[in-house]
């Protein structure tokens, strides 16, 4: 079972989990700015062992963005 | 300089490394104990070398067949060494090419195959290879730039271009990079005597070993040491910098 993604979200972030939904959207919160999105990045693919496009890594604008983009990677996340 | 444990446990890639500069990077980090894939265009070119590296008993050596002029088999190679080892420590960006030109008579092909094959390529490895080096806590990346990127050269301007671009790049990246703990420098070497010098007249060439202080071409092994020193925890607080490897040729 692949690990939750909100779960990596909130750590790459360091936020609390509660506060992560799948209507997070990028750069809506200071904690989720540019620095921010590429330790994410660093975190999803080392989570679900995948190298993801860069033009995968520009369109993830949100959680549920993130989500639908993984399975491209067959990634259910 | 042969210290087996000096990077042991650690992978590296260098790009160009079936002969010169590259070559000579690849074997020192193969010597100080590193799992090293070295990156060549030709398959089956670097048959030999790894027969070499993997019989001096300590680190590993693999071959990684791909053009850096291409970034899709960029992308490629990196899947593989995610696959195989999960990380990543060093990355040398060697490969380059150089075609003298008066500017006049540089081709648009060849300013763009200079800027792919030079720049490009280490715009994109780099891209790659923070993420896999963010992993794991940090890493160093190691640029080939070369004296003429600050300097200029008649009749280089293409060449001098595309290596005074990879300055701008070592820079850019050591900032943005630096909070992930990865380090970006480049080596500007001077005149070293590897293929690229060979194309040089004997008159050319004596008025080249003249022009350095130290009275001699340098060998890839001189640059080759900073590379391993560079990839070492040795240099963990230096990021950003530009060292010439050049005998006195610029200071």
């Amino acid at each position: 079972m692949a690990e939750d993604l909100h779960e990596i979200v909130a750590r790459a972030l360091m936020l609390d989990r509660s506060a992560i939904t799948d209507d997070l959207k990028y750069n809506s919160i200071p904690e989720w700015d540019s620095v921010a999105h590429m330790a994410l990045i660093a975190e999803l693919e080392a989570a679900y062992d995948v190298m993801l496009d860069t033009d995968d890594i520009v369109a993830m604008s949100s959680v549920g963005t993130i989500r639908e983009i993984l399975k491209k990677y067959d990634v259910e996340a | 300089m042969s210290r087996p444990d000096l990077l042991a446990g650690r992978v590296a890639l260098v790009t160009g490394a079936s002969r010169g500069i590259g070559a000579a990077i690849a074997k020192a980090l193969v010597e100080a104990g590193a799992t090293v894939w070295l990156a060549a265009r030709t398959e089956g070119s670097l048959d030999a070398t790894l027969a070499t590296l993997n019989g001096l008993g300590a680190g590993e050596a693999r071959a990684l067949y791909f053009d850096v002029a291409d970034p899709a088999a960029i992308k490629q190679a990196f899947g593989t060494i995610q696959k195989a080892d999960r990380r990543l420590d060093v990355l040398v960006n060697n490969a380059g090419i150089l075609k003298a030109s008066m500017i006049e008579m540089a081709s648009v092909e060849m300013m763009d195959e200079t800027y792919q094959v030079n720049l490009r390529s280490v715009l994109v490895a780099s891209q790659y290879a923070a993420r896999l080096m963010a992993r794991n806590g940090g890493g160093s990346i190691i640029n080939l730039t070369s004296i003429m990127g600050a300097q200029g050269f008649a009749g280089q301007a293409v060449y001098a271009a595309s290596k005074a671009g990879v300055i701008g790049v070592t820079k850019s990246l050591a900032k943005e990079f630096a909070a992930r703990q990865i380090r970006v420098n480049a080596i500007a070497p001077g005149a070293i005597d590897t293929a690229l010098i060979e194309g040089l007249s004997e008159e050319k060439r004596q008025e080249t070993v003249a022009s350095i202080g130290m009275g001699r071409l340098g060998t890839p092994e001189d640059v080759a040491a900073l590379g391993v020193f560079l990839s070492s925890d040795a240099a963990s607080y230096i990021t950003g910098q530009v060292i010439g490897v050049d005998g006195g040729m610029v200071v």
